[in-house]
């Protein structure tokens, strides 16, 4: 393989993986600060217990999180050399921005909440945990502005003398409407996947309590958090399929292409629908022999333009659309293909959805069987709490997938409105100073100290969730120094 | 004035806050294999810098997002030239994190000593491998127009000469130094009273090594002016020296400080207009000038930086005041019953 393809495998493995933590951490911090903020206002126990416990699961999760985040920082230019220089002068922006509003505070504030339980009065150390929350939801919105610029670049120009691509505008780069649908589906993902993670533990804790005995004390404590979890996966997976719905009406327009490969269709159609699943060559060399199953009638048109009847464009005149507006062949001469994989893109979108689903089903079972005072006592419960954890996470990952693969051949995909020449094919990008053998190196070694961490992280996060919720006292301050800390490595 | 030297100041700024601030951290990672007698004096010396070590290294990160936003020509060179350098750095601060993290999180000797062996590793690699990015900063290194680009052309044995491997030892001495002056002044007790010692020891180390590559890029690499950053630097080593041996370690641990921030004005100074020389004509060096972004973007930027900028720093300087008490042996907790496997 080349370096050009290294590169992009170190890409997806890296980002896939830091964004695999990255959910839990946003949604899961505003969660705890909402049951710590129950226990400052009702002074109940359950509330500051679920709040240690879950706690203490969100710092196991946000350390490797933060560690996989320092590489995205760095690797712009130690990979893709040549995609920096075209576009920091206006991507570099809401990185730096980044840092500076959303890293600080996180980081600062976080020290702050785990080592001030006996430094801080109760409502100040309130305080830390929703900054710190507030800095997690800060730093996507950021780096999901970086990212709806290379989806569809606005506030920018290029310039032929510098052959860059330069700013003119930093309130359009951060008010891009792809921002804007983006950040609250992304938002809403993480409320679904740490909402599913609070309500699996619970009701995995809530049937094994209740097998032990009927009547054991902190079945309450389990219920509140399963139905605590259950609502918030239910509001979340609402506002997913909303802002998912806008989104893809709105790429259908910016970036017509993906969206077309998401359902695989070549030709235009109007009415188009929507199959399950689909068998044959999907890669695209080969679409008759490709076929479809369990098609839902226009659906695929109603996605995308919100009109059963509505027409779709197929790969095959974007194809010729594009070559005759952005170029037929790129710089050493070869044919531009412009479609990306179908078969990722096909299946990835479908995963995304379908995966997403399952915790909606868990959502409402919750809901259901804890009714009115109830308490779930099914074994099967258990099995599918436990099931549906990984779930969204998927779902949130095959998005990711298809948001970035469908993006392919560019790295900077082309404004339909915008500029012409600010885009990049992917291909363009590279950092060319750093030899195959070099890549291949980086990628081995990331590849293997993040699997050998990714147990780590999943043994402690497993072994901490079996331990359950820890018993407590009411924190004090510590006047004069002299006790033991309230937490210490 | 000049937003691009406004930029290069404030970049400069930025890796003076990192420095001094992780400096100690990579200290006490280091001391914790060279003056910790046991797991509990471990323990003591990890959690002084348990709350504060996540938002030093965010220094760093701002440090990259902004070479990234002002200088993109200087971020692309710099980061796919250094590539493998920079990757040990990265791979160390990786693990170092989690390290930090996990390692009180089970209760199990074994487990321990493994993640302490990652957590004294993974401070030792960066606490060298700046200093020999530094220094060759400050060298040149070999860099050729390329398809119109200014690129890196060399290997990875290029960024090893001797005046690269003295600047790594240089910032090896000034963070122990930096982080035996704070073990002294953040613990209590017998460790206390050995971090003080070891900091009256490596300060003279730090002082003799630091003073040779100083004069030595004054003399090779810089301008005139800068020899006021070499005597502030002097001055500081030697008051670092000074105080440690009268056990003032407030005041050492200024003066080191003071030192670090001389460094990176002498660092900055001699590359200056350039932020990376070419070793092979001066023709192909990456400015102020050519390497940075439109005078829109930093404008912008610059807004940035002087709102945000002093919020963080009163922040930052409240959460070391809330953690300002010395640690002793007496204030480390029993270990959470937590095996790895559930009895």
């Amino acid at each position: 393989m080349e370096a050009l393809e290294l590169a992009r495998w170190q890409f997806g493995i890296t980002t896939v993986y830091h964004f695999v933590l990255v959910p839990l951490t946003i949604g899961l911090s505003i969660l705890v600060a909402i049951m710590q903020t129950a226990w400052v206002r009702t002074g109940k126990e359950k509330w500051l217990r679920l709040t240690k416990f879950y706690g203490k699961l969100l710092l196991i999760n946000f350390a490797l999180g933060v560690a996989t985040g320092i590489v995205q920082e760095f690797q712009f230019g130690m990979n893709w050399s040549n995609y920096s220089r075209f576009v920091g002068d206006i991507f570099g922006a809401p990185l730096a921005m980044e840092a500076l509003l959303a890293f600080f505070l996180e980081s600062t504030f976080l020290g702050l909440w785990i080592f001030g339980w006996d430094k801080l009065p109760k409502k100040l150390h309130l305080l830390t945990l929703w900054l710190f929350a507030i800095g997690s939801t800060l730093s996507a919105y950021f780096i999901i502005a970086a990212n709806s610029w290379m989806q569809h670049p606005v506030g920018a120009d290029y310039n032929p003398e510098t052959g860059r691509a330069e700013m003119n505008s930093i309130l359009e780069v951060l008010t891009n409407n792809t921002t804007l649908a983006a950040f609250p589906h992304v938002i809403a993902t993480a409320f679904l996947v740490s909402g599913t993670f609070v309500a699996g533990i619970a009701v995995y804790w809530m049937v094994k309590r209740h097998r032990e005995d009927a009547n054991h004390g902190d079945l309450p404590m389990y219920r509140t958090a399963a139905r605590f979890g259950a609502v918030t996966m239910l509001l979340a997976g609402v506002a997913v399929i909303i802002t998912g719905d806008v989104q893809g009406k709105l790429l259908a327009e910016q970036q017509p292409i993906k969206m077309a490969a998401a359902e695989g269709l070549m030709a235009t159609e109007t009415g188009a629908s929507f199959s399950l699943f689909a068998l044959g060559n999907l890669a695209g060399d080969d679409p008759d022999s490709v076929t479809h199953f369990i098609e839902i009638p226009g659906l695929t048109s109603f996605l995308f333009t919100g009109d059963w009847d509505g027409e779709v464009r197929g790969i095959n005149d974007l194809q010729s659309e594009y070559a005759e507006r952005y170029g037929a062949t790129d710089a050493a001469g070869e044919e531009i293909e412009y479609r990306p994989n179908l078969l990722v893109t096909y299946w990835s979108f479908r995963l995304m959805i379908g995966l997403a689903a399952f915790s909606a089903a868990l959502a409402l079972t919750i809901l259901w069987f804890t009714r009115k005072g109830g308490i779930t006592t099914k074994p099967w419960m258990k099995a599918l709490a436990l099931i549906s954890l990984p779930m969204p996470y998927l779902a949130a990952s095959f998005g990711w997938i298809f948001t970035e693969m469908g993006r392919q051949p560019f790295v900077v995909a082309p404004n339909p409105d915008g500029v012409d020449m600010v885009m990049l094919l992917t291909q363009a990008g590279y950092s060319p100073s750093v030899s195959a053998g070099e890549v291949a190196f980086s990628l081995v070694v990331f590849t293997v100290v993040y699997a050998i961490l990714g147990v780590f992280w999943f043994k402690l996060i497993q072994r901490y969730a079996v331990e359950g919720a820890p018993q407590v006292e009411e924190p004090t301050i510590d006047e004069d120094g002299s006790r033991p800390l309230s937490f210490a490595y | 004035m000049d937003l691009a030297l406004i930029w290069f100041v404030l970049i400069a700024v930025l890796w003076t806050g990192y420095l001094v601030l992780e400096g100690f951290d990579f200290g006490v990672g280091m001391l914790m294999g060279l003056l910790a007698k046991d797991n509990k004096e471990r323990r003591v010396a990890l959690n002084t810098i348990g709350p504060v070590w996540d938002g030093n290294e965010v220094w760093l990160l701002t440090a990259g997002g902004a070479t990234f936003a002002a200088f993109p020509e200087w971020y692309a060179t710099l980061f796919s030239g250094f590539y493998l350098p920079l990757l040990l750095i990265l791979l160390a601060l990786i693990v170092r994190a989690v390290a930090i993290e996990y390692r009180g999180k089970i209760n199990d000797p074994k487990w321990r000593q493994r993640w302490d062996w990652a957590i004294i590793g993974s401070a030792w690699i960066p606490s060298i491998l700046w200093g020999v990015a530094f220094a060759n900063l400050v060298r040149g290194v070999p860099i050729e127009e390329v398809d119109g680009r200014l690129e890196y052309v060399g290997n990875f044995f290029d960024l090893l000469s001797p005046f690269a491997l003295l600047g790594g030892l240089v910032t090896l001495a000034l963070f122990l130094s930096h982080g035996a002056i704070f073990l002294a002044l953040k613990t209590s007790g017998d460790f206390s009273k050995r971090a003080g010692d070891f900091a009256k020891k490596i300060s003279v180390v730090a002082l003799a090594l630091a003073a040779v590559w100083a004069i030595w890029t004054q003399l090779a690499y810089s301008v005139a002016w800068t020899w006021a950053a070499v005597l502030v630097a002097a001055l500081g080593l030697a008051a670092v020296a000074w105080f440690t041996r009268t056990e003032s370690f407030g005041k050492a641990f200024v003066a080191n400080a003071v030192v670090i921030v001389g460094a990176v004005v002498l660092i900055f100074g001699s590359m200056y207009p350039d932020v990376m020389p070419s070793s092979i004509d001066p023709q192909f060096s990456l400015t102020v000038d050519n390497a940075s972004s439109t005078d829109y973007t930093l404008t912008v930027m610059t807004w940035v930086a002087v709102i945000m900028t002093p919020i963080v720093l009163a922040y930052q300087a409240w959460s070391y005041w809330v953690f300002r008490r010395r640690i002793s042996t007496d204030n480390i907790p029993e270990h959470n019953e937590l095996t790895f496997f559930k009895k």
